[in-house]
């Protein structure tokens, strides 16, 4: 287990370094927003997901979608990890034509891709469709959805929180993001967020808040799933642009690019060397 | 319409387990025996249309042809967002459709209007939009959505529309159905104004003006082939729709004719640039816009100067 956990840790430093990297290469924002969620991807791909990357459309897969989906430049280096594509074709990350930009593509663009968002609020309620989906056809798949926190800013999310409840959705998963950042401002500030996880609990969702970052306790957390007939929230406490310090909580990691001497010194920090991407 | 459309879906459900209904907490009772054939195929998604259609294309990309049921505005203007992303973006087969639509809703004022989903529904790629004019072409609308891999918007009446298919006619989105022949003019409909011209034809006869009547039931893709062939045999392309006059039936038409280079005369029936501040019901709303086949038949014998 503690091998495992430090082979987890271990690729989660990797992709942060080859997501800093590709954003000064390609030019491509929101490199806080990809920091944050950097450890639960790898949770998932390395650890929980039930997934083939050879049969990227098993019927029976376990779903993931990223609802937060300017969280993109992450998981295309996760999926390509995972083994849904070569890593060389990220080279081409950011060229005209190509398919590696800001946000998901649609399904069946890129192996692995579950849902095209981007624009927030959206993930949810595909996630719980493909949940109920599940449910009338006797799989036993389960469906992850990863949001963020300013995400909940939209109305959708609360109509899927209720619906899912409602419908007793226990196949259902979602990963809160909490990095207590949005574009502009704090997303405390701009819509009186908390207390978040009481929401998602008054909703009718078991909740649990947990480090974001701590990844033995995201393995540990995400095997109780599913627990009974509630759909789950996880409240994962983050930081916006974790793992760099000059990144960590600045919002204007949301938009800016690293200069080649930012890599570098984030590469360092991170202990990583990077040849690819 | 609504009726026969929750006969037909519960019909077809019966062998096509990939049919599920979803409801955005209207038809109380209406689908009780669609429940009857299976329980787990039906959701009363609430009020809460983003999400419904969320839900709808979440299932469509897993395999399900999920049909979604409400008031023409709340299942279109509404979330407008969610259909293009997450069912025309993702390509997600969900047949969308719409009870109430145009004016049939009049006297419930402009919150439940529908005047405007033909213009924006049209600019989705992907999407196909039908306006079946009886409860005949409905039945054969829903049968046609159900072949098709991607998705479709059905826009339909309430209850009580007259059925004007006597016998069933071959339906075939994008091809357009002649109701009744004629050599001067044609009269294009979308949906339920079917009896307005109908009866508009009829006035026209008596003026000499023999008139084709023709159900555009598939305002897109559009009948071109049909459209073409208009424009030879028709002094005057006439449109008729219950919606507003920017967007709908009438501007589809004069895009096509204008795209294929095609000089075709033309008037559009509709309605105009304005919200209905005064209540009234669905014949007094038509009679204020002039879409009563009364109106229809006077301008089309000014307009070709057979007073």
């Amino acid at each position: 287990m503690k091998s495992n956990i430090k082979n987890l840790e271990q690729r989660a430093r990797i992709l942060r370094a080859r997501i800093i990297e590709t954003s000064h290469k390609a030019n491509i924002p929101h490199l806080g927003s990809c920091l944050s969620c950097v450890d639960i991807l790898t949770t998932l791909y390395f650890s929980i997901l039930r997934i083939d990357p050879h049969h990227p459309e098993d019927v029976n897969r376990d779903r993931f979608i990223l609802s937060k989906g300017h969280g993109a430049p992450a998981l295309f280096q996760v999926l390509a990890m995972r083994g849904y594509y070569p890593e060389q074709i990220l080279e081409h990350y950011g060229e005209d034509g190509g398919i590696f930009a800001e946000h998901p593509p649609a399904p069946g663009y890129l192996p692995g891709i579950e849902a095209a968002t981007g624009s927030l609020g959206h993930g949810l309620p595909l996630g719980l469709g493909m949940a109920l989906a599940g449910r009338i056809a006797k799989k036993n798949y389960y469906v992850y959805v990863v949001l963020s926190d300013g995400e909940c800013n939209e109305g959708s999310v609360w109509e899927a929180a209720m619906f899912a409840a409602a419908q007793k959705v226990k196949n259902l998963c979602i990963i809160i993001d909490f990095n207590k950042w949005q574009a502009t401002g704090r997303s405390q500030e701009i819509m009186a967020l908390d207390p978040l996880q009481d929401k998602w609990k008054s909703f009718g969702w078991n909740t649990h808040e947990v480090d974001g970052h701590d990844i033995s306790t995201l393995v540990e957390t995400l095997n109780q799933f599913p627990e009974n007939d509630k759909p789950t929230a996880i409240i994962a406490h983050t930081i916006k642009g974790k793992g760099v310090s000059f990144m960590e909580n600045d919002n204007n990691w949301h938009y800016r690019i690293p200069t080649a001497s930012e890599v570098m010194n984030a590469k360092r920090e991170l202990d990583v060397e990077v040849e690819t991407a | 319409m609504r009726n026969a459309f929750a006969n037909e879906v519960t019909e077809l459900a019966k062998n096509d387990k990939r049919i599920v209904l979803l409801s955005g907490d209207i038809g109380n009772k209406l689908f009780d025996d669609f429940k009857k054939v299976d329980s787990d195929r039906f959701y009363n998604c609430g009020v809460a249309e983003a999400n419904m259609m969320g839900v709808a294309a979440g299932m469509a990309l897993s395999g399900f042809r999920p049909v979604i049921y409400t008031i023409t505005p709340f299942t279109t203007t509404r979330c407008f967002e969610q259909i293009r992303v997450d069912v025309c973006y993702h390509q997600a087969p969900v047949i969308i459709v719409g009870t109430g639509s145009g004016l049939s809703y009049a006297e419930l004022g402009p919150t439940h209007h529908s005047l405007e989903d033909l213009a924006i529904l049209r600019t989705l790629p992907g999407l196909s939009v039908l306006a079946p004019c009886d409860a005949v072409e409905m039945r054969l609308a829903l049968r046609a959505a159900l072949q098709q891999n991607n998705p479709v918007y059905i826009r339909i009446g309430k209850k009580g529309e007259p059925v004007i298919h006597t016998t069933l006619p071959h339906f075939e989105i994008g091809k357009s159905i002649t109701v009744r022949q004629g050599n001067h003019v044609v009269l294009l409909t979308a949906g339920t104004m079917m009896p307005e011209a109908l009866k508009a034809a009829d006035l026209l006869e008596g003026k000499g003006i023999s008139t084709e009547v023709v159900s555009m039931h598939s305002i897109k893709p559009l009948d071109g082939a049909y459209l073409s062939l208009a424009a030879k045999r028709f002094e005057c392309i006439v449109t008729i729709e219950e919606h507003g006059l920017i967007g709908g039936l009438g501007s589809a038409v004069s895009e096509w004719y204008i795209r294929n280079n095609i000089h075709a005369a033309q008037i559009n029936f509709g309605t105009p640039d304005e919200f209905m501040h005064e209540i009234g019901s669905q014949d007094y709303a038509r009679e204020k816009y002039g879409l009563t086949a009364e109106n229809i038949a006077a301008n089309i014998v000014v307009r070709l100067n057979r007073i």
